[in-house]
């Protein structure tokens, strides 16, 4: 079983994001740099189902130099290679874009699973995990929360506003996993220092036979016209709690005809 | 005036109040035209006509359902190609968002989700990192796909009838190497859906327990009509279910009313509700970053004032 997951580098979920003035991009310098939080719900359910068996597990991403840290950092729960596309030409990129990269990074490789988090907590799209699995032509087995393989096939509970779908496909297929689909665990000492010898291939967009035309922010299919701040919201009113504050809020409800 | 295909969310027929929100936007860019698939679709017809869509297409093919969105795509992508509309608006559901990313890639478009706005000329509105920023994005190659986050405008009934036009599912290999082999449903609380609720109870970890939701803070909620919500700090304490988490990893909030119990208001949930209209914040600390947001707070224990409220809530009925 040959294993790959798509990670993404983004800003710590607990820190202020910030769009960069200028080029209206994701100001990745405001904030410290993390593993995209849903991945290493991916990276574990990769590594249980090559512990469950046999097999090898790889970790990709795309993105500037420093995630290189992140594909480290992933690898360090217990994966076994890692994959860095990095070219300046990518900056800027889209979802389209993004998926084409990943998509040309993937193909050819035998990858038997792709693994992925259902969404990045920085543009939260959710659309890459389809969108890869729409280039390649492998069937789309998204949003689960339970993922199983059996021989040659595979079955995953995905998760719908009624409950779930129990869903069955071939391999090889895209897969990506929601939040609390297992419980992520912490690198390993051993593990740690096994990542940092792990090899690592990295490779730019010529590499993969990709034009510097075909992605990156000036070509990008949507564009950021303008951003700002959302205004901060006038003071409301804030009374301490006398034995009336109940009271209170039912006066305000009222006069919101709320009730 | 072109068209604008919109994709309607349904359950055996019965449309999804977003569906009919996505018709009012539409009819302000074009011509609105609903897409509505799977089985009992044609119960929909009327209702669609009665919401503004001029046109209906429909098709009540098993396909939808059993398959993971790929038969949905194909029909999409059929009618743009044969339609060219001025924009495709979907539901930012999960199911939408993949929906709209591959038929992006079908049709070489670009696409636009969580958007809260449509301007005529398809520019889309969003509000990004938790609503912290507001955005102004356009599509700039082939045809404005963009996803529209529930409650973003007012359904309008105009009372009139749509026609209706069979279209037929060409069903690939691709679309059915998934196959659906059962559906189950899990336990209905009675209440709204979280992300579609007019009005959100939620609480945190000033509620202190499974026992504090099910004794303070779902009383609240059903005396009010509302949806209750949770904060990251109380779903990871295991008082309450994951899937009620409001914040940055749960889900986004955007209801006429939110009450906020018991949170402090990290970014992590601030991200998930501060779009919401009005908020009403009880909370024992008053340094609590929550209040920022508060256009009305009471600084005080939850556990006295939130079952008093109730109470009066109730007196209102």
């Amino acid at each position: 079983m040959k294993i790959c997951v798509c990670v993404k580098q983004v800003p710590d979920s607990w820190a202020e994001k910030k769009l960069t003035a200028g080029d209206n991009t994701l100001d990745r310098a405001s904030a410290d740099r993390v593993v995209n939080e849903l991945d290493e719900y991916a990276v574990e359910e990769a590594l249980r189902i090559v512990e469950a068996g046999e097999g090898e597990v790889t970790i990709l991403s795309m993105g500037p130099a420093e995630a290189a840290d992140s594909v480290r950092k992933a690898i360090s729960m217990g994966a076994h290679a890692g994959i860095h596309v990095v070219d300046d030409a990518l900056h800027g990129s889209d979802a389209l874009a993004t998926s084409l990269v990943l998509a040309k990074a993937l193909e050819g490789r035998g990858f038997d699973l792709i693994i992925f988090g259902s969404e990045s907590t920085d543009a939260r799209m959710s659309v890459v995990p389809a969108m890869v699995a729409a280039r390649l032509g492998l069937p789309q087995m998204t949003f689960a929360n339970k993922v199983e393989v059996s021989g040659s096939e595979l079955t995953i509970h995905r998760v719908t506003d009624y409950g779930y779908d129990e869903v069955k496909s071939a391999l090889p297929a895209v897969v990506s996993v929601v939040e609390k689909t297992n419980e992520p665990r912490y690198p390993s000492f051993k593990n740690i220092m096994a990542a940092k010898k792990a090899p690592m291939e990295t490779l730019t967009l010529a590499d993969l036979g990709l034009d510097a035309a075909s992605v990156g922010l000036a070509n990008a299919w949507s564009q950021v016209a303008d951003f700002a701040e959302r205004p901060a919201k006038a003071k409301g009113t804030v009374v301490a709690d006398d034995g009336s504050g109940a009271e209170k809020i039912e006066e305000f409800l009222v006069a919101q005809k709320f009730i | 005036m072109s068209e604008v295909l919109v994709l309607v969310e349904h359950t055996a027929g019965e449309v999804k109040k977003v569906s009919l929100e996505l018709l009012a936007m539409a009819a302000g860019i074009g011509e609105p035209s609903a897409v509505v698939l799977g089985p009992g679709a044609d119960a929909a017809v009327a209702t669609l006509g009665d919401h503004g869509a001029k046109t209906v297409f429909v098709s009540t093919d098993l396909a939808f359902v059993d398959h993971v969105v790929v038969p949905t795509v194909d029909v999409l992508a059929k009618l743009v190609a044969e339609k060219s509309p001025a924009a495709v608006l979907i539901p930012s559901s999960a199911d939408g968002k993949e929906i709209a990313g591959r038929l992006a890639i079908a049709t070489d478009s670009g696409v636009i989700t969580d958007a809260v706005a449509v301007s005529s000329d398809a520019i889309a509105t969003q509000n990004v990192f938790g609503g912290a920023t507001i955005v102004h994005s356009k599509v700039s190659k082939g045809t404005p796909i963009i996803t529209v986050r529930t409650n973003s405008i007012a359904p309008v009934q105009s009372g009139g009838t749509a026609s209706r036009v069979d279209v037929d599912v060409d069903l690939t290999a691709l679309a059915s190497a998934t196959k659906v082999t059962n559906r189950v449903s899990v336990e209905k609380s009675g209440r709204p859906d979280l992300s579609e609720a007019a009005i959100v109870v939620s609480g945190g970890r000033g509620v202190g327990s499974d026992e504090g939701f099910k004794t303070v803070i779902e009383p609240l909620a059903d005396a009010l009509g509302a949806a209750v919500g949770a904060s990251r700090a109380a779903t990871d304490a295991g008082w309450y279910p994951h899937q009620f988490q409001v914040g940055q990893t749960g889900k986004t909030v955007s209801p006429q009313l939110y009450i906020a119990n018991g949170i402090s208001g990290a970014i992590q949930h601030r991200a998930g509700m501060q779009t919401s209209k009005t908020v009403v914040v009880v909370n024992k600390d008053a340094d609590a970053p929550i209040f920022d947001l508060a256009d009305f707070g009471v600084v005080g224990d939850l556990h006295s004032v939130v079952p008093d409220l109730t109470t009066r809530v109730k007196s209102h009925k």
